[in-house]
């Protein structure tokens, strides 16, 4: 494996680790919120967190690069504070990331928290647990399988990531060249043997990180057992 | 004596509503008594803030305030130890957890001791187990360990034994006595089983579509016969009782109002304390002592009240010194007999109705 591969390789990875660990901080207490809450707002925020679902990531990727060009107001605040641009830049992979993987993280975890019994944090309020003890102490741990199952899917799906990276950060070597868009840049220049190398990996990865995670889900669940 | 003072307005579904005020003794336990959807559950929510009252409910315990207008101190504040009707144990904690969940967060005040909770409730073997391996009855019994242990000055229980088969209800009771007697923590219990509650209330608040019909002693209100109480079938008199000794029979003898009263062997010691609980379906009437009589316990008593409704048996409150029976006669009897208020007649008492009496100390 080439050098450049090994970079590209080592860029996605980068990649999806920074963003599930935003995701995670990020869509927790989302969720949580989500998970408790009834009415319009929150069935705005649900929609909104369920866009990237179906949304072509060049739409995405297009408006994140309007946001965040030089000219805008959030690209220019960047420049200011920190001297350097954010389109095209690995910050601005990591932000598009978050935005495109968030569904994956936020819907297992609303999922779970929804499952826990209202009547549960009831007798820990009882108890004398105040709501954010109730959380860390009864729903967390309760949750924890499903923790599993959203960092994995957020992980896969940074790592899966196209149409949004190429719009936002382009192909920047050891900055924004991930494995996706170096096999893109492979099939384009008819490299198909290096394409293949490629491809196998990212197939590879996937298949393997599903099949343990179905896998650890099927056995806690019982099936087959 | 501390009060826990209610003013209570609280709407449900389907136009319920309950609405009452009312100044609770915190001492003892008070059964909190009536039918299904009389509004029971909703008080006991309502006092240990998991349901918000209507705006004008203001809630006292003692001198601090609860609820008020405005205000709402949230659960976590109140130190109100509560045993649901299912336990709601975590399920994620074997029993030694979901204790220790209780007595970490109760902060620095002086609380029964573990070991002690632990074996009032018979729960020194079950420790280690998770909740979803422990029967019914075990897991009811882990939840009031876990309520006590939060070291509330108040424990509300809603129905903790309705779930529960008739043998480990038994059981569950016997080591839900043991609690009432040591923890020495003012009680709320709700109930709609009279047998249940007349073991050991001190107090009965009797609910009925979301209004207070009754607020008494227990002992009091069971004997009287103007409660919807005494229209039920399971309609019974409660009496204070003191064992007097055994005989070579296989009986014990109660003192009862300088008269005895003859029940199956209880394992006590004499001069303890027992409250009996005579049906008034098993109690009957003659004008004269009878001399050949199979029944054993026999007493001379006073007519002092006579309800009779058409279309329904006759009831009757008998005085027997401090203390009264209820009786339950067909109208004919009555009739023939012409009983009337003021008159001495015999109360018999079938021994049938005494072998499922409770002895409970009062």
């Amino acid at each position: 494996m080439s050098a450049a591969e090994l970079d590209a390789i080592y860029l996605t990875l980068l990649l999806a680790g920074t963003t599930t660990v935003l995701l995670v901080l990020l869509g927790t207490p989302l969720a949580w919120w989500l998970s408790r809450r009834e009415g319009t707002l929150a069935a705005l925020i649900e929609a909104l967190v369920a866009m990237p679902l179906i949304l072509p990531p060049t739409v995405l990727g297009f408006y994140l690069l309007l946001l965040l060009a030089p000219g805008s107001f959030i690209g220019s605040l960047w420049q200011q504070a920190t001297g350097s641009q954010l389109a095209f830049s690995f910050q601005a992979l990591v932000i598009g990331s978050v935005i495109y993987s968030l569904p994956f993280v936020v819907q297992p975890l609303q999922a779970a928290f929804s499952r826990v019994p209202q009547e549960l944090l009831q007798a820990a309020a009882t108890l004398g647990a105040k709501p954010f003890d109730q959380f860390r102490s009864v729903v967390l741990p309760l949750s924890r399988r499903s923790f599993l199952v959203a960092a994995s899917l957020g992980f896969a799906h940074t790592v899966g990531e196209f149409g949004v990276i190429l719009m936002i950060g382009g192909n920047i070597p050891g900055e924004t060249r991930v494995l996706s868009v170096a096999l893109f840049d492979y099939v384009e220049s008819l490299q198909f043997a290096e394409a293949h190398r490629l491809a196998a990996l990212l197939v590879a990865f996937s298949l393997a990180l599903l099949f343990l995670l179905y896998r650890s889900n099927r056995r806690s669940l019982g099936i087959g057992a | 004596m501390t009060m826990l003072e209610l003013k209570l307005h609280c709407r449900g579904a389907d136009g319920f509503s309950l609405a009452l005020e009312e100044s609770l003794s915190l001492e003892g336990v008070t059964a909190i008594y009536g039918p299904s959807g009389s509004g029971k559950t909703t008080l006991l929510e309502c006092i240990a803030g998991l349901r918000k009252p209507e705006g004008d409910s203001t809630i006292n315990f003692a001198a601090q305030c609860w609820q008020r207008r405005g205000y709402s101190l949230p659960s976590w504040q109140r130190r109100v130890g509560y045993v649901f009707q299912n336990g709601r144990l975590f399920p994620h904690l074997d029993v030694s957890g979901n204790l220790d969940f209780a007595s970490r967060r109760r902060g620095p005040v002086q609380a029964l001791a573990q070991d002690q909770v632990v074996s009032w409730l018979g729960l020194e073997h079950l420790l280690q187990r998770m909740p979803d391996t422990l029967s019914a009855g075990q897991r009811q019994r882990v939840a009031i360990a876990r309520a006590l242990l939060s070291a509330p000055r108040l424990l509300l229980l809603d129905e903790p034994l309705a779930n529960l088969d008739s043998a480990s209800r038994q059981q569950c009771l016997h080591y839900l006595r043991q609690v009432i007697e040591h923890a020495k923590i003012p009680m709320l219990y709700v109930s709609h089983d009279i047998e249940e509650v007349s073991q050991f209330a001190d107090r009965m608040l009797i609910l009925s579509e979301g209004r207070v019909r009754e607020h008494g002693s227990m002992l009091e209100l069971s004997s009287r016969i103007d409660t919807r109480l005494a229209q039920e079938e399971k309609a019974a008199a409660i009496l204070l009782t003191q064992l007097r000794g055994q005989d070579d029979y296989g009986l014990s003898e109660l003192a009862l109002e300088g008269q005895s009263l003859w029940v199956n062997q209880l394992k006590a010691q004499k001069g303890e304390y027992f409250r009996i609980r005579i049906p008034a379906r098993d109690v009957s009437i003659c004008r004269t002592l009878p001399v050949d009589s199979s029944i054993l316990n026999i007493l001379p008593v006073t007519i002092v009240e006579i309800e009779a409704r058409h279309d329904s048996p006759v009831l009757l409150r008998l005085a027997l010194g401090q203390q009264y029976l209820l009786a339950r006669i067909t109208r004919k009897s009555a009739a023939t007999l012409k009983l009337a208020v003021g008159d001495r007649v015999y109360a018999q008492i079938k021994s049938a109705a005494l072998l499922s009496e409770i002895a409970s100390q009062a």
